[in-house]
């Protein structure tokens, strides 16, 4: 019997080897496949088609049992697609598991999935080129040479491809601009520095279909004229780095003439910027550079590059295939095209990678497909986009995914990871820990980020402490302009706005520029978190400062 | 040449060719002696005809690398977002407690195990779904 089991990183941190290994000494053949993506379910065990989990190493003899049992018995109860399953307990009141031999296609929270970036999760062992090509692979990149560089661009361009790291920058546009740049050497580079918490798809593409992100690459090398790609990935990744090394070392002859190699990241935040990302290639400090130059006119050694998230590179094989950029552009909604993978996190019952159209709701997302919090206590707060994304509040939750709605309510989409909080979640500690962060992991060039960061920490903690006295220095009477009072929270809330304001517009990067989303709409959902009982205080600063 | 001076070298030639070879021969330097200290820098500068404050620039910028070597074992504990909604703030006094002196419990900012938090990594191993017990687990039997 062939007996499917992922070997993920989430799953394997779970037990899937140790799982593995107990079905393979019972003589069965063990193939190690991506993941589903139904994290909840990790780690799962699959056997035709029928998938038993979570599972653990009690449950080995009962799920043979159950899998050597006729098939069916257990299939008729599952209605693929419908709704309302979602919000049942992995074991239901009647005893029964929510995935225990029942068709893993079959899962309303799989069947109800657009994927094309993940259409081979949990269908393909990650490093076989054998169930990569089998499964349409190389398609892409044996067409784009056929058709060449131009038209590779157009259709690019045609598909409605925004770039899939955070700032949604039209992929076909950035290519177009290599392309037409002279330069005797260019470069791909893959930022696969997923720093953000919330944030795992690049993980799970780099770990579960490196040949796709490969052929992306190999394919925007022909694009533009390029022969030598990057792939920076960052040290936390450890699976994911030995998959790519495995799969570019079994693949180097197909994408011939270009070459690729992967390079590691060393532990910083700021990296994940494309120009920090481009000096920390070169072997400097990840600081960040100034544009322009925009880094496809002098990027990587001061040579023309591309440089693009592992989603927008992983989602190229597709769109190149023939058709692909038609069905991709016509998806989504506006001027979002196509599919975003979004990623289900935090404290949230059915959380893990949920490719879909543009258009969904955050209500759809966290209650219909992830079925509420873990703890299920009422959702506080939902981040979206990573550490630098807004909180959005439970009234907001009607807003559809869509870059420019979401630029709208002050938020942004970011790389697709949604952070779910319950109602134990404090959100003054939320908006200090954004400032915090930022400070930890400012690569220091500019000063609003640098220094804002440290002073926005101390004034959350200042509000939080209910003002503070007068400060000695200020009290000297030497001092005639100082206020020789003390401060009020109030005082120091229209301080932080303030700070917000300058780190927003004067800092050179995405580090820098957006904290102030978490910390300004944390302060403005939930005020009682600053100042306990005193809410309306806040609203008046606030207020003043709009107007 | 002393062994320090002679890995060092071996290391830089290993990497001969390469373009940006920084960043690739510290990874190795620290994997290989627990650490960058000045004189690797010093080594590194020399073979690769960089100033030694440019070398000791970028060392001092990343989290990975390190001035001196620390023999405990070390246990990487997520305390981002996605593991703050998942509760890992409060289990942080007692994995202290197991901790101890014998082991160094380090802050990394994202795992990638976002929606099975808490999460904690020692070396390439890496743990899910941690509770109070299983953290204390990993901790204890971190080598």
């Amino acid at each position: 019997m062939i007996v499917r089991i992922s070997d993920d990183a989430l799953a394997r941190a779970l037990g899937a080897d140790e799982l593995a290994e107990a079905f393979a000494r019972k003589g069965h053949e063990v193939q190690r496949t991506s993941s589903w993506g139904m994290h909840w379910l990790e780690p799962l065990v699959e056997i035709d088609g029928r998938g038993f989990g979570p599972a653990t190493l009690d449950d080995v003899d009962a799920i043979l049992g159950l899998a050597l049992s006729p098939s069916g018995e257990r299939e008729e109860p599952r209605s693929g697609g419908g709704r309302g399953e979602q919000g049942d307990d992995p074991i239901s009141p009647s005893g029964e598991r929510e995935m225990w031999g029942h068709r893993v296609e079959d899962h309303p929270f799989i069947a109800r999935q657009q994927r094309l970036t993940f259409a081979r999760a949990g269908k393909t062992r990650p490093t076989s080129l054998e169930d990569y090509e089998a499964s349409g692979g190389w398609a892409g990149l044996r067409r784009a040479r056929t058709i060449g560089g131009a038209q590779v661009v157009e259709e690019l361009i045609q598909s409605g491809l925004r770039g899939r790291g955070g700032a949604g920058f039209p992929a076909g546009i950035k290519w177009r601009t290599v392309a037409g740049t002279p330069g005797d050497q260019k470069y791909i580079v893959c930022n696969a520095d997923e720093g953000d918490s919330g944030t795992f798809a690049d993980r799970m593409v780099m770990e579960g279909d490196p040949y796709q992100l490969i052929e992306g690459m190999a394919i925007a090398g022909a694009a533009v004229g390029a022969d030598q790609g990057y792939i920076y990935v960052r040290s936390e990744y450890p699976d994911a780095i030995r998959k790519l090394e495995q799969a570019l070392a079994l693949c180097k002859a197909l994408i011939h003439p270009f070459r690729c190699e992967v390079r590691v990241g060393a532990g910083a935040y700021v990296c994940g910027e494309e120009t920090s990302l481009l000096n920390s290639l070169e072997g400097k400090r990840g600081e960040v550079r100034a544009k322009p130059p925009l880094p496809a006119i002098e990027g990587l050694f001061g040579k023309p590059t591309v440089v693009n998230n592992v989603l927008t590179l992983a989602a190229v094989p597709h769109i190149l295939a023939e058709g692909g950029s038609a069905q991709y552009g016509a998806l989504g909604i506006e001027r979002s095209k196509g599919t975003m993978p979004i990623q289900l996190a935090g404290n949230i019952k059915h959380g893990g990678l949920y490719e879909t159209a543009f258009g969904v709701t955050l209500r759809e997302l966290i209650h219909d497909i992830g079925g509420g919090t873990e703890s299920g206590r009422p959702v506080k707060a939902v981040q979206v986009g990573g550490p630098l994304g807004a909180y959005l509040h439970p009234d907001q939750f009607d807003i559809r995914f869509d870059y420019e709605e979401y630029t709208a309510a002050d938020a942004l989409i970011g790389h697709g990871g949604i952070t779910v909080f319950d109602d134990t979640a404090d959100m003054g500690h939320m908006a200090r820990f954004a400032m915090e962060f930022c400070a930890a992991e400012s690569c220091g060039k500019c000063t609003p980020c640098r220094i804002g960061a440290v002073r926005g920490v101390e004034i959350i903690d200042r509000i939080r402490a209910g003002g503070r006295k007068a400060d000695a220095v200020e009290a000297l009477s030497v001092m005639h302009n100082a206020p020789k009072s003390d401060r009020l929270p109030e005082q120091e809330i229209a301080l932080l706005t303030d700070l917000c304001e300058t780190m927003k517009w004067g800092s050179l990067c995405a580090l820098g520029g957006f904290t102030p989303y978490p910390v300004m709409s944390a302060l403005r959902n939930w005020p009682e978190d600053f100042m306990p009982g005193r809410e309306g205080a806040v609203q008046a600063v606030l207020d003043r400062n709009e107007a | 040449m002393t062994t320090k001076e002679q890995r060092v070298a071996e290391i830089v030639a290993g990497h001969e060719g390469r373009e940006g070879p920084l960043l690739p021969i510290l990874h190795d330097v620290q994997a290989e002696l627990g650490c960058v200290d000045g004189e690797s820098e010093a080594l590194i500068a020399k073979a690769l005809n960089l100033s030694r404050a440019d070398v000791h620039g970028v060392v001092s910028f990343y989290h990975d690398f390190h001035d001196h070597a620390d023999a405990r074992p070390e246990v990487q504990i997520c305390r981002a977002e996605a593991c703050q909604a998942r509760g890992i703030e409060a289990l942080m006094a007692d994995a202290e407690k197991a901790a101890g002196e014998r082991v160094r419990l380090t802050t990394v900012y994202c795992l990638g195990l976002c929606s099975a938090g808490p999460a904690a990594r020692t070396r390439d191993r890496l743990h899910a779904r941690l509770d109070a017990g299983g953290l204390a687990q990993v901790i204890e039997a971190a080598r």
